[in-house]
């Protein structure tokens, strides 16, 4: 008895060339059955860069606005009423020693701004009227859309600058001085229009208007209602600690003081559920390019059992045929997730540049995009790679 | 497995005087109402540099034999004994191995590659023996050229005319220098014309010292042939040599 021959081998080389056969001679059918998996890697890699460009933005804004401004409100007396903060709060919290700008908005009660006389005093639109310090602009990083801010001379007269939301409400865009709205009693000129303030969007439905004009026209009491303070990025926490006592001694526990940017963070936090949602629909189109490729291969191998047939009679073994067609399978799902991926980073930067946002990819896609091809292809190809393994050799040939 | 130990076993001459093909009352029973007895105790010897023709009309069980020598199919008894191999003692891994270094197949319809040219036809017949693209394709040349096909090497199966298709076959089966090269109806596509270079080239092959058997139904190609085996019913009915002219 002779020893047995040396054992079929086919390089790992040649498995990849096999494996791509199919490819190569159909690929349209290739480019097809990829496309399935293609949409499903695309919808996945562009929610996820989507809500990375958008939390990117938010981050960005929050670089640019800061972080260190806490605000601070009258907040309610125990008793559940308004509270107020004394007049002189503003003045106590610019002298804690981080503190480096501190401003304030004291809001007239009962008070809203009208187009003309004739609009019925319960026709607010929801607007409010503040009375705001000459400062406040530049505490909040607020910006000017048109027009400018009240400074010390334009704060004595009945002059107003309105918020985003307010000039929107009230119809009006031209601050050159020739639009009037009633305010209290009185016309005031509109002089600015503000920008949308993301750290204070209550001024964004507010009509500003001077300190001084307020006091004196409309018997404002002159106590702020809402303190904006900018202190060290350090000393924040402890700035927000002694806030309270220093701008109401008298009763401490009904001041709040909120940190705006948290709550700009917390909304970028909130949009994570709606990108989950969007990536398990990706996931489900992923699972249905899947399928496809399964299709494909299920497919493949009743129609090549010649081919099988012949490779057998050529000496492969049955885990040579299992490579193939696993492989072919896994190329198929390659061939998607690389198209896939590069879909949805093109749509990403489209999204991301329409919406006027830095855009952003974290690289775990990537590595995830790859991971799920590979599992789609693996699972997608394991089935028709075993059938195709198992047929006899004989059984192979005798087809035509 | 090392390249030196594959050299070792082709070129180590151990059995010199062993027949390339022993059968010993071999029987292959297909189960079905009532079983198809496709051999039915077929004993047979064929010696180095031989070439037989199998001839029998079809369900004769010629094709069954074709798979039993190719080692694609087993016996349910009796011995077969493929170039000093015990068939039955194998697995399927090491029959494979059997295929790809010691049978040739050619097959009637020629099974090859569409859109790849003859030369790559012809290396994929060593595709499974672990040999370098570049060396496959070197031997390639060599046998296309062994087969007068030397001035089609880059010609697709389409550019090729029947006769020279089943030639690109015979080159691909030829490629691994086998011991043993198994035809079945290798003319059965082919005009009487290709037919008869195609036997030519046998006739040739096997005079340069090619083991070859031919299965066929056709008596005028096993005619041609020094060696015909006749079967029917799975049963061997005569086995004549013809001397050569």
């Amino acid at each position: 008895m002779k020893a047995a021959p040396a054992p079929s081998r086919l390089r790992p080389r040649d498995t990849l060339r096999v494996a791509s056969s199919g490819v190569r001679t159909r690929p349209l059918r290739a480019v097809l059955s990829a496309l399935g998996i293609a949409v499903g890697i695309a919808a996945m890699v562009t929610v996820v860069g989507v809500s990375a460009s958008s939390r990117e933005q938010v981050n960005e804004q929050l670089r640019n606005l800061g972080t260190n401004l806490l605000t601070v409100s009258a907040g309610q007396t125990l008793a559940g009423g308004e509270s107020k903060l004394p007049e002189d709060s503003v003045d106590m919290v610019a002298r804690i020693g981080p503190v480096t700008t501190v401003s304030a908005i004291g809001t007239i009660n009962d008070m809203s701004v009208y187009r003309n006389q004739h609009i019925p005093v319960e026709e607010t639109n929801g607007l409010a009227v503040n009375a705001a310090r000459t400062d406040l602009l530049d505490t909040v990083s607020g910006t000017l859309a048109s027009g400018r801010w009240l400074d010390d001379a334009l704060a004595k007269y009945p002059t107003v600058v309105l918020g985003a939301n307010a000039a929107e409400r009230l119809g009006i865009t031209q601050t050159d001085g020739s639009v009037e709205v009633w305010l209290g009693d009185e016309w005031f000129t509109v002089v600015g229009i503000l920008d949308p303030v993301p750290l204070a969007p209550e001024l964004d439905s507010a009509a500003m208007i001077g300190w001084p004009v307020a006091a004196d026209e409309l018997g404002f009491d002159g106590s702020p209602t809402t303190i904006y303070e900018r202190s060290d990025e350090s000393a924040v926490e402890d700035v927000r600690v002694v806030l309270p006592a220093t701008v109401n001694p008298a009763n401490p526990e009904e001041v709040s003081v909120s940190r705006p940017s948290d709550a700009l963070a917390a909304q970028a936090a909130a949009d994570e559920t709606l990108t989950t949602l969007l990536l398990a629909l990706g996931g489900v189109a992923l699972l249905v390019g899947g399928i496809g490729v399964a299709n494909t291969m299920v497919i493949a191998v009743l129609e090549r059992r010649s081919e099988i047939g012949l490779r057998r009679a050529l000496g492969a073994t049955r885990p040579h045929i299992r490579r193939q067609f696993l492989g072919e399978s896994l190329l198929l799902a390659g061939l998607g997730g690389v198209g896939g991926a590069a879909m949805g980073g093109v749509a990403t930067l489209a999204f991301a540049t329409y919406r006027d946002w830095p855009p952003a990819m974290p690289l775990w896609v990537l590595g995830g995009a790859a991971a799920a091809t590979i599992v789609v292809g693996a699972i997608a190809g394991a089935y028709p790679a075993a059938r195709a393994a198992r047929l006899p050799p004989t059984a192979a040939l005798a087809t035509i | 497995m090392s390249m030196q130990t594959e050299t070792a076993a082709t070129l180590s001459p151990t059995a010199v005087n062993d027949p390339v093909v022993l059968l010993e009352d071999v029987r292959r029973v297909y189960p079905g109402q009532p079983p198809v007895r496709a051999l039915d105790g077929v004993s047979l010897e064929i010696n180095a540099g031989e070439l037989v023709g199998v001839v029998g009309p079809s369900g004769s069980g010629k094709t069954t034999m074709l798979n039993v020598l190719g080692t694609l199919d087993r016996a349910d008894a009796g011995l077969v004994q493929i170039d000093g191999y015990d068939v039955s003692s194998l697995s399927d891994r090491q029959l494979s191995a059997i295929r790809a270094r010691r049978v040739g197949f050619v097959f009637q319809q020629f099974f090859l590659a569409p859109g790849v040219s003859a030369l790559d036809n012809v290396a994929d017949g060593l595709l499974y023996s672990g040999l370098s693209r570049h060396r496959r394709r070197a031997r390639a040349r060599q046998t296309l050229t062994r087969v007068g096909l030397a001035d089609r090497m880059h010609h697709k199966p389409n550019e090729l005319s029947g006769g020279q298709r089943q030639r690109v076959a015979v080159a691909r089966a030829l490629v691994g220098k086998p011991s043993l090269l198994l035809a079945d109806e290798p003319t059965g596509a082919l005009d009487s014309t290709s037919g008869a270079a195609v036997l030519k080239l046998l006739h040739e092959l096997r005079d340069g010292g090619t083991t070859i058997v031919v299965i066929t139904h056709d008596h005028n190609v096993a005619a041609e042939l020094p060696r015909q085996v006749h079967i029917l019913d799975g049963k061997i009915e005569s086995d004549e040599r013809v001397s050569q002219i």
